[in-house]
């Protein structure tokens, strides 16, 4: 450890913070009990049935899962650029 | 006198259940209240040795809930603790022995005799888990700061939740200081911001743990380990008394470098 690692407490990714990251995805997902693979098909058809009735932008949607204390919440960003043609 | 009941659970095995029922009962009944501590490990007991009890038995848990013995026959007074009482779990059995109906039953009736009724949970999130958890007033979650222990307690939590039972508090045990300062050790604000459940205690891992449990002897009843002055402090604020957090110098300040650096 250099003298400046030693002097900040060093600087890499600590092993920790990779924990915490992990931790915090699978226990969002355990406790919906939603496997990665339903995650993205939840989200395609989401996609689906939003775009039956707006015109989305598809390159910015944000879907995720978080939790708040012991709350789990399903979060749907989606940019919405206008309404779709009705014929 | 109307007895508290504690359920000391995990939902992994080998993070400190036993170890924290033993400590907390001996400092529990030091404190002069008449404690009873229950192993529902039925199968595989481990309370007696870590309490250093196990020549002591003669009936157990099961033989009670049969009606093979009378309960006070089955209670083991503990050595050092007039106070202390232990009842051992079956060996011989398995966890189908008991039903959360007969836990609830034999708790009910030494609840008028002790103030508090410790109960040590087997692993897992089957029938054992649920005879431990059915007669609870108050649930103990024991985790280590690793991402398995602290997943299983989540779920735990979530089923304790489920079946509307009280207050849950956290026990994280076994911390090491010095892998959190280097950042290599999950500290306990992260696990109380995962779990998001109450703290009421932080143990540091601690060789005088080991030594104790070879002699039998719970760390609270010697002198001067940091574990055991940390399951005192739980126990005093199972209580009900305001004690401040041990400080494990868990952050890594460069104050705190230095004055470490000097100390060696």
């Amino acid at each position: 450890m250099s003298i400046f690692d030693w002097l900040t407490g060093g600087s890499k990714q600590k092993s920790r913070d990779v924990a915490r990251d992990r931790l915090q995805l699978v226990l969002v997902q355990d406790r919906v009990n939603l496997s990665p693979q339903n995650m993205s098909e939840l989200k395609d058809e989401l996609i689906a049935v939003i775009s039956k009735y707006v015109e989305i932008d598809r390159q910015h949607i944000d879907i995720s899962l978080t939790k708040s204390g012991r709350q789990s919440r399903l979060t749907a960003d989606i940019p919405v650029l206008g309404a779709r043609q009705r014929y | 006198m109307s007895a508290t009941v504690i359920t000391v659970t995990s939902g992994k095995g080998g993070v400190g259940k036993t170890t924290a029922t033993a400590n907390i009962s001996a400092a529990l009944a030091a404190m002069g209240k008449k404690v009873v501590a229950i192993d529902a490990d039925i199968g595989l007991r481990n309370l007696d040795v870590v309490m250093g009890l196990e020549n002591r038995i003669v009936y157990n848990l099961v033989d009670v809930v049969e009606g093979t013995c009378r309960l006070r026959q089955a209670m083991i007074r503990d050595k050092r603790l007039a106070d202390l009482h232990l009842i051992p779990a079956a060996q011989s059995r398995d966890k189908a022995a008991l039903t959360p109906g007969d836990m609830i039953e034999v708790i009910n009736q030494m609840r008028s005799d002790f103030d508090f009724i410790l109960i040590d949970s087997p692993a897992g999130i089957e029938q054992g888990f649920k005879n431990a958890v059915a007669p609870a007033d108050r649930v103990l979650i024991i985790t280590t700061p690793e991402v398995s222990a602290v997943r299983d307690a989540d779920r735990i939590i979530g089923l304790i939740e489920a079946e509307g039972k009280s207050i849950s508090h956290l026990v994280v045990n076994r911390l090491r200081p010095d892998m959190v300062r280097r950042g290599d050790m999950l500290n306990t604000d992260d696990v109380i911001d995962v779990l998001a459940i109450e703290l009421i205690g932080v143990v540091p891992d601690d060789e005088a743990i080991v030594i104790s449990t070879n002699q039998g002897r719970p760390a609270v009843l010697e002198n001067g380990s940091l574990a055991g002055q940390a399951f005192k402090n739980i126990a005093g604020r199972i209580d009900g008394q305001l004690i401040p957090f041990l400080d494990l110098n868990e952050t890594d300040s460069f104050m705190g470098r230095l004055s470490r650096l000097f100390k060696r």
